[in-house]
């Protein structure tokens, strides 16, 4: 019954399997939402978070599905500025995946404050010294271009095209997409600084300091290579998940191994980084401070096995995968290290979010500990249920893999 | 890092607390949670959710009985005076330094609750309001009348009392006078002491208590490894006390919370 509306050319489920799945993400959805309106309603005494848990599962959600949409912005760079020929095949999935993860980061960091009514107040009274300052002006502004860059897509629609405004509004847009591609990198390369700069800043929490570096802290720079890493990652995953899906190849596979293998160049840089920096912090930073490295991990949920699954596990392993052409070709291997790759920047930022806070300040003080709430659950689950949303019927009803068509020539 | 607040201003207020004085009653606490309208529920028994602008450390020495030894460390906001780390990292300058008289403020209607300021704060010093504030009827008429209730979802903390020295202040213009004599300013928690352990006041006046107090040899300040430069300072004859207020690489933790 949908059949006009679905790209020409293409094979698509019936419509009866697509909305009872469409159904079903729905559900979901509609129930975090409920948990979400009831958050607002009776507020963050909602969650588990607490007076040492300012930060908590959203603020690592936030930072991780923002890491995780650094696929977008670094695909776009490359498609549009370096000129990757390879990765035009993907660039429309890569951007609809950051379009998702930063309005689902907008929509739970709107959830995330005390006062949403006053979000606001972000951009009319802001603190230029505060990171967090630029991390809403930046993240507000590449979400405006993430938009911008997905209406073309929109516009696209077999139906929509016909008419002649939005023909011409299509065209136009795609005339200025390096434009916007570069304003992109931009700005997301300054907002995934300042998420990290967040941490590093805060010069009080020795788990988390790191400033030094002339005038940034230098997980300002780390969180800049740990998402461009890791967030094409994720686009190959995805991708890889809707060909499964599916049941057909979306795009070439030489584009997923072309990003998988500059990802992986780009990871073996963030490991060698980071493991230079966790020396620094363990033998500069913490002695100052009058701490050890020891001092830092605690228990299971804090465990010294954090630092070791973060880089060796999900770092040095992924980026080995993925820098061997022999794995790097096979599917299996391709996407363990791309899950891998993309735990691994979770991790991280569930380190930084909690970890730090949960580290005793006072010498006198003890660990404390935090698991998010079902309504914390319920709500970071409504990313899932929305990306699948947007993800299905972009798929079904936009022209989102130009090579769909060679790649799944109609059976004769 | 050198941003330092030094203005030419002849206040900077600050707090000294005795830590051999103090008992450990709660008188502080009870008498900050009076004057500044705190709210209190039904069940207090869960801390990381409770406002206690003033909250007492119980800490021991860790060593075992008969040597145990046991202090309290009331502890304030400390109106942290170098970069003051919740003022910086603010997104909305719901917070600020008064660089005329050191003192930390919080502007309640300002604050969005990002709890950003609670992260950056090593002293767990700010609270953010997770409940509506409920007071039992017809206790909204003992509430202080110069000093505003704080709406759910924003953060809050000491400051130092801040509505009675605008009080002093009025009184001072009122006989003609620019400058605050030593004691006319002081906050509820060091009024109510009942064993004189808290002394607050100007710390630019040379001839002030806690100007003098500061300079005694048992003074020191909490963790002053972290270069915060916290406006509260302690007093103790007792080493272990001391030493447990500061990180010390190396040093064997025996003491701790009791």
């Amino acid at each position: 019954m949908d059949r006009a509306w679905i790209p020409e050319g293409v094979q698509r489920c019936g419509a009866g399997a697509f909305f009872s799945w469409m159904a079903l993400w729905l559900f979901v959805l509609g129930a975090a939402v409920s948990t979400a309106l009831l958050i607002l309603w009776k507020g963050l005494n909602q969650t588990n978070m607490n007076d040492y848990f300012g930060f908590g599962a959203w603020i690592t959600v936030d930072l991780g599905v923002i890491a995780l949409g650094a696929g977008a912005f670094f695909s776009g760079f490359l498609t549009y500025v370096v000129r990757v020929k390879e990765l035009k095949a993907l660039i429309n999935f890569a951007v609809i995946i950051g379009f998702i993860c930063y309005s689902s980061a907008l929509l739970i960091l709107t959830l995330d404050i005390g006062q949403p009514l006053r979000g606001w107040f972000g951009y009319w009274f802001p603190n230029i010294h505060s990171m967090l300052t630029e991390v809403i002006f930046c993240i507000t502004l590449y979400f405006t271009v993430l938009t911008i860059e997905y209406v073309p897509l929109i516009l696209e629609n077999r139906k929509i095209y016909a008419n002649p405004v939005a023909h011409t509004l299509s065209h136009n847009f795609h005339e200025a997409m390096a434009i916007f591609a570069a304003i992109g990198t931009f700005l997301s390369f300054f907002h995934q600084g300042s998420l990290g700069g967040m941490y590093g800043v805060m010069y009080a929490r020795p788990f988390a300091f790191r400033e030094g570096f002339f005038v940034w802290p230098w997980t300002f720079f780390l969180f800049i290579f740990s998402a461009i890493s890791t967030g094409p990652t994720f686009t190959v995953l995805v991708t890889m998940i809707l060909q499964k899906v599916t049941k057909k190849r979306l795009v070439p596979r030489e584009s997923l191994s072309v990003l998988a293998k500059i990802a992986g160049w780009l990871l073996c840089g963030y490991v060698i980084a980071k493991t230079v920096d966790t020396y620094y912090w363990a033998t500069h930073i913490l002695p100052a401070r009058g701490l050890t490295f020891a001092e830092q991990y605690h228990g299971y949920q804090y465990g010294m096995w954090l630092p070791f699954v973060e880089i060796g596990l999900c770092g040095v392993i992924p980026a080995l995968i993925l820098i061997i052409r022999r794995l790097r070709e096979n599917d299996k291997w391709l996407a363990l290290a791309c899950v891998l790759a993309s735990t691994g920047v979770v991790l991280n930022r569930f380190i930084f979010t909690v970890q730090t806070l949960a580290m005793p300040v006072y010498p006198f003080d003890k660990w404390y500990t935090y698991f998010p709430s079902w309504q914390e659950w319920m709500t970071s689950l409504a990313v899932i249920a929305y990306g699948a949303l947007i993800i299905s019927l972009s798929y079904r009803y936009l022209p989102v893999f130009p090579y769909e068509r060679d790649l799944n020539p109609p059976a004769r | 890092m050198s941003e330092h607040h030094e203005v030419a201003s002849k206040e900077k207020y600050g707090m000294v607390i005795d830590l051999d004085k103090c008992t450990g009653c709660g008188t502080c606490t009870v008498a900050c949670l009076s004057e500044n309208n705190h709210y209190v529920r039904e069940d207090e028994s869960d801390k990381l959710h409770s406002v206690t602008w003033m909250k007492v450390y119980k800490v021991t020495n860790g060593a075992p009985f008969p040597n145990t030894k046991v202090a309290f460390i009331p502890r304030p906001c400390m109106h942290c005076d170098h970069h003051t780390p919740c003022v910086s990292v603010c997104p909305v300058m719901a917070t600020d330094y008064n660089p005329l008289t050191g003192i930390v403020s919080q502007i309640y209607t300002r604050c969005i609750g990002c709890r950003y300021c609670v992260g950056a704060c090593p002293y767990h010093a700010r609270y953010f309001n997770w409940w509506d504030p409920v007071w039992p009827e017809g206790m909204h008429k003992l509430l202080n009348p110069d000093m505003s209730p704080r709406m759910r979802g924003v953060v809050e903390k000491c400051s130092f009392c801040n509505h009675r020295q605008q009080k002093a202040k009025d009184k001072a213009y009122v006989e003609g006078r620019k400058e605050l004599k030593d004691g006319e300013y002081v906050t509820a928690c060091a009024e109510a002491c009942p064993t004189g352990a808290i002394t607050f006041g100007n710390m630019k006046d040379p001839e002030s208590a806690v100007a003098k107090l500061i300079k005694s040899p048992g003074a020191f300040r909490l963790l002053e490894k972290l270069g915060t430069e916290p406006k509260v300072y302690y007093l103790s004859s007792e080493s272990w006390i001391r030493e447990l207020a500061d990180n010390a690489l190396g040093r064997k933790r025996t003491g701790g919370l009791a």
